[in-house]
């Protein structure tokens, strides 16, 4: 579950992000989060990944309170956790199936436990006949792929996907967004931040739009209930 | 940490090195010329040490006996001579023996060989442990009834001299290897955060899916300890070279042997572990501060 209450962030040079923030996201929900540049939706993604601290309030994930949290515990609630950015972030140097052998050893997981869970997660996505090849022998819409393979890994309760069809065309959009739909199905919780008003429309999911810092609405559809 | 994740770093370790080879190449390159400049200072401080204890060692002090013992009387004072604190021998010279040598130095003075044995002392050369204590032990020795007071020869001034010399050049030494030391950490830190952050997206990677710090430090600690090794071992080698090809040189031109060099067999193991530890401690505390800047993600 994620949860943020009162949350203030202002950063060092006196940007105020987040004024008075509070949201909820239930497990196993599905979310957008939408908002004009500048709301607050990248402030509140790095939060919930521990990059940054509230300057007041409360966030909590997935049983973690962040406020005040160990360094040592930042890895074990990223571990938790799977994130999706819009430019993929995959190693172009490794394969596909090194990509995510990248990622799961940097959890110290044994090769017993990596043999058996990245042709499960590959599968998953459609991408198993494809593990060999190198992200630039692969279109947007198939690294992107790779990367919810990637974020699948560890198997997190939740997925934070940040603009993850910024850079892909409709079609390849639409495959995503079902693609995490059906993650989400299996009983992962999703968040995914986005702007693209006719994508968010086309399901009929909660949708929290910011708006300088703050809750402006929450519900169904893109224009939901005004708070 | 699992016996697969020891295999991973050092793999990956190992991996990087040769993979950022120049960077590589440039940070042992760094590390042999540190350790060459720390090792030839460090050898000369040696052989200066070795050079200096040998002129202590012959900075003897005489103690001469009171004329109105006999030589039975006078020798029986040598275990009290050896009692005393900081000497460290004590040879027994007869006053004809005293005589003798004094006319073999000046044989070609016929002033000198018509002098009596009688004119002659008998008298104790000692050797001292520390010539630092010379002023102490002199006292010491003079309030031994049979030798007494002002006769005890010492050369206060030239021990002092040696003191000096021996102090200046060991703090010289020891600031030129510790300065040395930092400039070489610095150096192939930064050296190491060159190739770090090339590899900055995969650490930012790394740091997402859920690595803690020390599982992301590990391979670069291999790697760092990898270039210490290789360059430690190279350094030695060179230096190896470079003071066999000193000492040769010394040898030919020092046809009066006033230079005592100090053979490399009897240092090679000394001079082995201590380019080891300080290539391996440059290399690991090098990578260890090129990293760190990367891990406040």
């Amino acid at each position: 579950m994620i949860r943020l209450t009162d949350v203030v962030k202002e950063y060092p040079n006196g940007t105020h992000a987040l004024n008075g923030l509070s949201m909820e996201i239930q497990d196993g929900e599905f979310v957008f989060m939408v908002g004009p540049s500048g709301s607050g939706k990248s402030t509140v993604i790095k939060l919930l990944i521990g990059e940054i601290e509230p300057s007041q309030g409360r966030v909590m994930v997935n049983g973690f309170s962040l406020r005040n949290i160990k360094e040592w515990q930042i890895p074990h609630m990223r571990r938790t956790v799977g994130v999706i950015f819009q430019d993929f972030r995959l190693i172009e140097h490794k394969s596909v199936y090194d990509n995510m052998v990248f990622a799961m050893r940097a959890v110290g997981a044994g090769p017993k436990e990596i043999k058996k869970r990245i042709p499960y997660c590959l599968h998953l996505v459609g991408l198993e006949s494809k593990s060999r090849r190198h992200p630039s022998e692969l279109s947007g819409g198939e690294q992107q792929r790779v990367a919810i393979a990637r974020a699948l890994l560890n198997n997190p309760s939740t997925i934070i996907a940040d603009e993850p069809t910024g850079n892909l065309d409709p079609a390849r959009s639409l495959e995503i967004m079902r693609l995490l739909e059906r993650i989400n199905a299996l009983g992962t919780t999703v968040l995914v931040v986005t702007h693209e008003k006719d994508l968010v429309n086309r399901f009929d999911k909660r949708v929290i739009m910011l708006e300088q810092g703050r809750v402006v609405s929450d519900g169904k559809g893109y224009y939901g209930r005004k708070i | 940490m699992g016996r697969h994740n020891v295999f991973y770093f050092a793999r990956e370790g190992a991996f990087n090195m040769f993979s950022h080879g120049f960077m590589s190449f440039a940070a042992i390159g760094i590390t042999v010329a540190c350790l060459l400049i720390m090792g030839t200072f460090s050898l000369v401080a040696v052989n200066a040490n070795a050079m200096l204890e040998e002129m202590e060692a012959q900075n003897q002090m005489l103690a001469f006996v009171d004329k109105s013992l006999s030589e039975v009387e006078a020798r029986a004072l040598e275990k009290k001579l050896m009692e005393v604190n900081n000497v460290a021998k004590v040879t027994f010279i007869s006053n004809e023996e005293a005589a003798a040598a004094f006319r073999s130095r000046y044989e070609d003075d016929e002033l000198f060989q018509g002098l009596p044995d009688e004119n002659f002392r008998h008298r104790f050369a000692v050797d001292l442990k520390d010539i630092g204590y010379m002023s102490k032990t002199k006292a010491a020795l003079e309030a031994i009834p049979g030798i007494g007071e002002g006769n005890v020869s010492a050369y206060e001034d030239e021990a002092a001299g040696f003191i000096t010399i021996r102090n200046v050049a060991g703090i010289v030494c020891v600031v030129l290897i510790a300065v040395l030391f930092v400039v070489s950490v610095f150096i192939i830190a930064n050296t190491i955060k060159l190739t770090t952050f090339d590899r900055r997206d995969e650490i930012a990677i790394m740091k997402m899916v859920g690595a803690t710090n020390g599982f992301i430090r590990w391979p670069f600690v291999y790697e760092g300890f990898l270039l210490g090794l290789f360059s430690a071992v190279t350094g030695f080698f060179l230096q190896w070279a470079l003071y066999e090809a000193v000492a040769r040189s010394v040898a030919t031109n020092d046809t009066i042997n006033l230079i005592t060099i100090v053979p490399f067999s009897d240092m090679w193991t000394n001079v082995a572990v201590i380019f080891a530890v300080a290539g391996m401690l440059i290399g690991v505390g090098g990578s260890l501060s090129a990293i760190r800047k990367f891990l406040q993600v």
